[in-house]
This record gives C-alpha cells, sequence and structure tokens, in this order.
C-alpha cells in the first residue's frame, strides 16, 4: 500500500522522474483542454445553441454566481484563477469512478503547488486592487503589533489550505483501500459514493476559500 | 528494547492516540453545527440554500482538524523520518 501517487513511478532518468501524480495532472488537464476547445468551437448568440456550449455557459454562470456570493465585487476579474483551481479539482475528484485511477490531489506536492499559487495570488490581486501602500497597509491592521501574527496567518493558511486537501483525498483512497481487503465488496462502493461528495466539496471549499482570502486582500477601506 | 524497537512502539501507541483524541473533539463540534443548522431550517425553511451551504462549509472546516490529526498519523506509521533515520543508521 502507498501514501501518495508520488510513489508509483513510470519512468525515471536522473533527477527527473516521471511518476502517477504528473501523468495524471496531464492528462486532466488535457482532457479539460481539448472538450473546452470542442465546445468553443462554434459559439453562437443566437437562439439555436448546441448543447456542449450551454453545459459550459451553465458551469460558467454557476461559478461566477458562487465568487460574487463569496465577497468579491467583480467576479468576472477572477473568474480565470478561481474557475479554473475549481475546475481541476472537480475533475480530479470525480474522475475517481474511473478504475485504476488516483487523484493527483492525493498527493501533496500538488495540492503544495495549488496553495502556492493562492499564496502569490493574493498579494498580486491586492497590489492591483489598492496599490502597493495599501496593500502593505493590510498587515498593519489593526495596530502594528499585528505585523507578524498576520505574517504568519499568511503562511499558516497556505499549509492549512495543502494538508486539508490532500488529507480528504489521501484519506478517502486509504479508507477504500482497507475496506477492499477486509469488507464486502458491497462497503468500498459506497466509500467511493461518499467520496465523490467530499472531493466535491473539498474543490468548492478550496475555491471560496481563496475567493474570500482575495476578497480580503482586495477590499478598499 | 534498541530504538528501533522503542521508535516503533512509541509511533504505533501515540498515532492511534492522535487519531481518537483528534476525533472526539470534531465529532462533537460537528454536531453542534448540523443541530444548530436544523433548529435554523425548522424556523426559516426559506433560506435553506444558504444555511445547508454554510453548513457544508462549516462541516468541511471542522473535519479538517480531524484530518489534520489522520494526516499525522499516517505520517508516524508510514513515512517516520525517525524511523527512516535509525534504519539509515542501523545500515552504516
Amino acid at each position: 500500500m502507498h501514501l501518495s501517487p508520488d510513489q508509483v513511478i513510470f519512468w525515471q532518468f536522473g533527477f527527473f522522474k516521471l511518476n502517477a501524480t504528473i501523468a495524471t495532472t496531464w492528462a486532466l488537464m488535457l482532457c479539460m483542454v481539448a472538450v473546452s476547445a470542442w465546445c468553443t468551437r462554434a459559439l453562437s448568440h443566437g437562439i439555436v445553441r448546441s448543447r456542449w456550449q450551454d453545459m459550459l455557459e451553465m458551469v460558467v454562470t454557476m461559478l461566477v454566481a458562487q465568487i460574487g456570493e463569496a465577497g468579491l465585487p467583480r467576479p468576472q476579474r477572477y473568474l480565470g484563477f478561481l474557475g479554473t483551481l475549481f475546475l481541476f479539482l472537480a475533475l480530479a475528484a470525480l474522475a475517481t469512478v474511473l478504475p485504476f485511477y488516483e487523484p493527483p490531489t492525493g498527493s501533496l506536492s500538488t495540492t503544495t503547488a495549488l496553495a502556492l499559487c493562492v499564496l502569490t495570488a493574493v498579494p498580486l490581486y491586492g497590489i492591483s486592487a489598492q496599490g502597493w501602500r495599501g496593500y502593505l497597509k493590510t498587515y498593519l491592521e489593526p495596530t502594528v503589533i499585528m505585523l507578524p501574527f498576520n505574517i504568519i496567518g499568511e503562511v499558516s493558511r497556505t499549509m492549512a489550505l495543502a494538508v486539508r486537501l490532500f488529507g480528504n483525498m489521501m484519506s478517502g483512497a486509504m479508507i477504500i483501500a482497507i475496506l477492499l481487503a477486509i469488507t464486502p465488496f458491497l462497503f468500498p462502493v459506497v466509500m467511493t459514493l461518499l467520496g465523490l461528495l467530499t472531493g466535491l466539496v473539498q474543490a468548492y471549499i478550496f475555491c471560496i476559500l481563496a475567493a474570500v482570502y482575495i476578497a480580503a486582500a482586495t477590499r478598499t477601506p | 528494547m534498541d530504538s528501533m524497537t522503542l521508535i516503533a512502539v512509541a509511533s504505533i501507541v501515540i498515532a492511534g492516540i492522535t487519531t481518537s483524541f483528534g476525533t472526539m473533539a470534531p465529532a462533537l463540534a460537528e454536531g453542534r453545527a448540523v443541530a444548530a443548522a436544523l433548529e435554523a431550517l425548522a424556523q426559516q425553511p426559506d433560506a435553506s440554500a444558504t444555511i445547508t451551504r454554510t453548513l457544508f462549509v462549516g462541516l468541511a472546516m471542522i473535519e479538517s482538524m480531524a484530518i489534520y490529526c489522520f494526516v499525522l498519523s499516517m505520517i508516524l506509521i508510514f513515512a517516520n523520518p525517525f524511523w527512516t533515520h535509525a534504519i539509515g543508521a542501523a545500515g552504516k
């Protein structure tokens, strides 16, 4: 039994390793790009639309509404970042119905990379919204004494983002592996169903938390 | 007992304690959160969408505390750095 898909190595050349995490991540990304390209190849403004365009429009409208409800005034600006995060995490969780598939989010390196993206994006959005001085001033709120705690909070919430997603996805896979060994086949199936729900909720939470962090950084006093 | 046995015993015992105690408090907290949400749902069924969404987010935040403990015990059992160090030292 292995802890994460990092330990499944397909091909190795010196320092460079091609493990299951990288392979699955790229496969998911290619899949998403291919489906998006297929859906958007003939967009129409009229009444008659293809069902693929309808599907994509539903997804995008839902994402915009959810981001807006998280407290961001102009959701379209953040749709590229937050929407991509959510779609990747949701697809990574939903694809667990495929046989021999291990979610790349069950590896700490993937989730850390995503959390680092959030850590970089929050100051960038904050600076573009209220300028260098305005953004750096938020670290001194409410008093100067809180400066170290604000910085610690920034780092620890990134770590919490990464470990939360990793723990949820890894525990789902591990519980199913243990149940397969000791119980009838019914229980792992039920746990897989539960894992689909948890995976979607975790994708939603990751996205919403990133939105809340960005909202806190871009809010002008 | 040599150091390997000591590390193994300590890791396994602490992993069990971590998971059991670390799930106890989040379980109580989740129970309280669900009870409060049910009360709110009974009083205002119209706001069910908002209440359910907030409940799910809150539950996942609470549950992540238990998940941290689980990750810690998994690290202790499967990826213990002291264990790796002791094996490396014994191999020399």
